[in-house]
């Protein structure tokens, strides 16, 4: 049934795309019709193409891997893109001139901005997040992913989606929602690609054959089960027209910010904290070869960790419209969630007692070793940052920028380094890394680039809050705008170069990886069976 | 399954279950982890009676301690407005040309007409009021002045603008484009420019100069005077110095003559700008700043 069902679908999807490519309202979305167009085309000729041949069929006892290491490829592939990106929109803040005349309305610093942030904390993050899950329910679960090819279709739907909403950034189809851009229609299809997300791993988690659920699983199901409903809630909207990208929001006003900052803050807390935790679950103590420090510290960090991390956004809306109460409660909940926090790093760390050693001989362990110390720094400073006494001099500020990268590059950037160099010699089955001294070079890197970003905004952030509050003994300010940005330019600089550094080193594991596949001999074949 | 006796140095074992080679002990959690915990939950409850927090079903708890971010801002408002309010009275009515031979009044005037400056005209004029050159925003630091440069007329010019359609007092003046509305050809424009830099000490054709200087009497010494000196009365450029608000070089005075120029700037007082205009003390504090920024006259 579903053969011819495929086709027909297809066809239908094909037919509409055309039909919305010619009634188009805007460029973003006459060009997202044409990319649909082109995707449901060509997959209808396929599909058509193979009606009669009879579908492989997979060893049902075998782990599916396939899917996890194109899942790994892609990581690998838009975790350089996102750092050019940051990179180069680093050098536009430092060097105007960057933001190049002929490239207005598509090079600008406004339209790469979205373009990095989506392409790093969802393309890179979201690709590392699906494919080690992927990856870790199968082994903890020893079950074999759940739902044939659904997993497939999991990993091109977010590929198209990733391609639909930096495609549209560039074009100008946003909703102007930070982290949330994309419009009303690449919304809809991320939610169906989720929910067979969701359903792949679900799936998986209730056909294991391990009398209980491991720890990461918890982190990882908490992480989608919770995005899905943070997605869906934030980008409620109504389309102004089916044939155009605009949609306008349900919620306004400071209800509308608020909803924003739910979503935004816990974006932050189950995205990149939550998922990534559970990557850390199962990687350090893999890699340590060292049991879980204190499972009573994983249960009570675990459901202390995400019942108060949804209550924490209104930390981002101090000092605005928003009711002081709420203000008030996002502050609590997030000096609260410090210790909460420090769990998962507590775990982290001391599952490496007794193995301190691998520190100095195994770069991997240090590179997730690191991470983790980012990872507590970043949750330290975010609930100090929420206090509203120091928030009225950090806000708006680099600070947040610097907060913000000592997680995303030491934190999810540094822990997602160690999973592919721990899953590729053993995805592709091959004996080794292809060099553990370019890892080193890799670590010390991006080290050094995430020690020079975080430093410079640290600076940049504090001296441009107290020049922003900053009046003479009558009241009067001190100082204008236009001389913070100018104070700012040498640590702009520095940022810059702190790019550079950590944008060399990843590419300097792309080339590993890929010489790992390439040029290292395979293991002798032993298909660890998943039964 | 994994080694149910299998101790750690603490003497602690583990839970017994085994996922692909993953155990996890049986530690307690650090204590000093579980008692920082408790500490900030005992704060957060602390702190939610103290402050605004819990919403009820028509409004939320106010706090014990009757905090709210609005009152703090108007309070520290209020109390910068009550420390300064004799020397704001003085600076609203005064008369500015007495403003500079009262020390406190002056001083007053000058940082709140800095902190004016940097907020509402830095973006035309820059930080430190030296314009944009050849850009057509007007330095504000040597003495020339399209409009006068006593505090009188730099107040009024920061009142009521220049060439907008927000205030009917405005100051007004339009050159002809000569060019374009066919006044001179091209031909005479050409001389016009050699005369203006002839008269402005630059290199220049002294043939077209001097076929110029007949156009130059005959059109444009009406408002920029015989000897090319300018008149503030109607905003007319002194052309003879070597200041240009949109360059002195052949092509700009070109475009100048040929096209117009049309610069205009916004009325700031709040009489004619209901959201973000200046008050009167604030237009005389301006005043004030840029009066003494160097070229005041």
């Amino acid at each position: 049934m579903w053969i011819y069902l495929k086709p027909a679908l297809l066809g239908l999807i094909t037919l509409f795309a055309a039909l919305a490519a010619n009634f188009a309202r805007d460029l973003s979305y006459q060009v997202h019709a044409i990319i649909i167009l082109a995707v449901a085309g060509a997959l209808f000729v396929w599909s058509v193409r193979r009606i009669d041949e009879p579908a492989p069929v997979p060893d049902q006892t075998a782990y599916m891997d396939d899917v996890i290491r194109a899942g790994v490829i892609a990581t690998a592939f838009w975790g350089a893109v996102g750092f050019l990106a940051g990179t180069w929109i680093a050098f536009q803040l430092a060097f105007p001139q960057l933001n190049f005349e002929f490239l207005q309305g598509i090079g600008n610093f406004g339209r790469l901005r979205p373009l990095h942030t989506s392409a790093v904390i969802f393309a890179f993050g979201g690709n590392a997040l699906i494919c080690t899950s992927f990856y870790i329910v199968q082994r903890t679960s020893a079950a074999r992913l759940w739902g044939g090819n659904l997993a497939w279709f999991v990993f091109w739907g977010y590929q198209l989606f990733i391609v639909l909403a930096a495609t549209g950034y560039l074009l100008g189809g946003t909703q102007s929602k930070e982290y949330a851009e994309p419009e009303w229609y690449v919304d809809l299809w991320l939610t169906l690609v989720w929910v067979a997300y969701l359903a792949v791993f679900l799936g998986t988690l209730i056909k294991r054959k391990e009398p209980h659920i491991y720890v990461a699983n918890w982190f990882l199901l908490s992480f989608i089960v919770t995005v899905a409903m943070l997605h869906v809630v934030n980008n409620l909207s109504i389309p102004v027209s089916i044939w155009g990208s605009k949609s306008v929001q349900v919620f306004a006003g400071v209800q509308d910010a608020m909803t924003q900052w739910w979503y935004g803050h816990n974006a932050v807390g189950f995205f990149l904290t939550a998922g990534f935790l559970g990557m850390m679950y199962y990687f350090v103590p893999k890699q340590a070869e060292r049991p879980v420090y204190s499972y009573k510290l994983s249960i009570i960090h675990f459901w202390a960790l995400i019942f108060l991390y949804i209550w924490a956004g209104p930390h981002h809306l101090h000092y605005t419209a928003l009711p002081d109460w709420a203000s008030t409660l996002g502050m609590v909940f997030s000096v609260i969630l410090w210790m909460p926090s420090w769990g998962g790093m507590i775990n982290g760390l001391m599952t490496l007692s007794g193995a301190w050693d691998k520190l100095r001989t195994d770069p991997v362990i240090r590179m997730m070793v690191v991470s983790i110390g980012f990872y507590g720094m970043s949750t330290f400073e975010g609930p100090m940052m929420s206090i509203r006494a120091v928030n009225s001099l950090s806000h708006y500020t680099d600070w947040t920028i610097g907060h913000v990268h000592s997680g995303a590059l030491g934190w999810n950037g540094m822990i997602t380094f160690g999973c592919l160099y721990f899953l590729v010699p053993r995805l592709w089955n091959r004996e080794r890394l292809y060099s553990l001294s370019l890892v080193n070079w890799h670590f010390w890197l991006a080290t050094i680039g995430i020690v020079l970003y975080a430093a410079s905004m640290w600076v940049t952030g504090i001296m441009e809050g107290l020049m922003w509050r900053e009046v003479d003994a009558q009241g009067f300010l001190v100082n204008s705008f236009a001389d913070t940005v100018a104070a700012k330019f040498p640590m702009y600089v520095v940022r810059a170069l702190g790019g550079v550094l950590f944008l060399a080193g990843a590419l300097i594991m792309c080339y590993n990886l890929w010489m790992t596949v390439k040029a290292q001999p395979a293991k002798a074949a032993v298909m660890a069976p998943a039964e | 399954m994994s080694d149910k006796d299998k101790k750690n140095e603490h003497g602690y074992g583990t839970t017994g279950h085994e996922w692909d080679g993953i155990e996890e002990w049986n530690n307690p959690m650090p204590r000093w982890w579980v008692w920082t915990f408790y500490a900030t939950i005992f704060w957060g409850v602390l702190y939610t009676i103290a402050y605004p927090a819990w919403p009820l079903v028509n409004k939320a708890t106010g706090g014990l301690l009757g905090y709210s971010t609005r009152a703090e801002v108007a309070q520290q408002i209020s109390d910068v407005e009550a420390r300064n309010a004799e020397l704001e009275t003085q600076l609203a009515s005064a008369d500015l040309t007495q403003i500079a031979g009262n020390d406190a009044l002056q001083n007053y005037a000058v940082q709140g007409g800095a902190a004016v400056f940097r907020a509402n005209c830095s973006q035309c004029h820059g930080s430190g009021g030296a314009g944009v050159q050849a850009s057509g925003y007007p330095n504000l630091l040597d003495d020339a002045w399209l409009w006068g440069g006593t505090i009188e007329q730099i107040a009024y010019t920061v009142r009521h603008g220049i060439r907008n359609e927000q205030s009917p007092d405005a100051r007004w003046s339009e050159m002809p484009a000569f060019g374009t509305d066919e006044i001179l050809t091209d031909e005479q424009i050409g001389q016009v420019v050699h005369y203006v830099r002839k008269i402005s000490d630059q290199d220049h054709d002294a043939a077209q100069a001097a076929a110029g200087e007949a156009v130059y009497l005959d059109q444009c010494a009406g408002c920029h005077m015989e000897d090319g000196i300018g008149d503030p009365e109607n905003g007319a450029p002194n052309l003879t110095d070597a200041i240009w608000l949109y360059g002195g070089d052949v092509a700009s005075l070109t475009e100048t003559i040929h096209d117009s120029r049309f610069g205009v700037m916004p009325a700031w007082s709040a009489e004619y700008r209901p959201a973000g205009g200046l008050s009167d003390s604030e237009i005389n504090a301006v005043a004030a700043y840029v009066h003494q920024l160097g070229g005041g006259e």
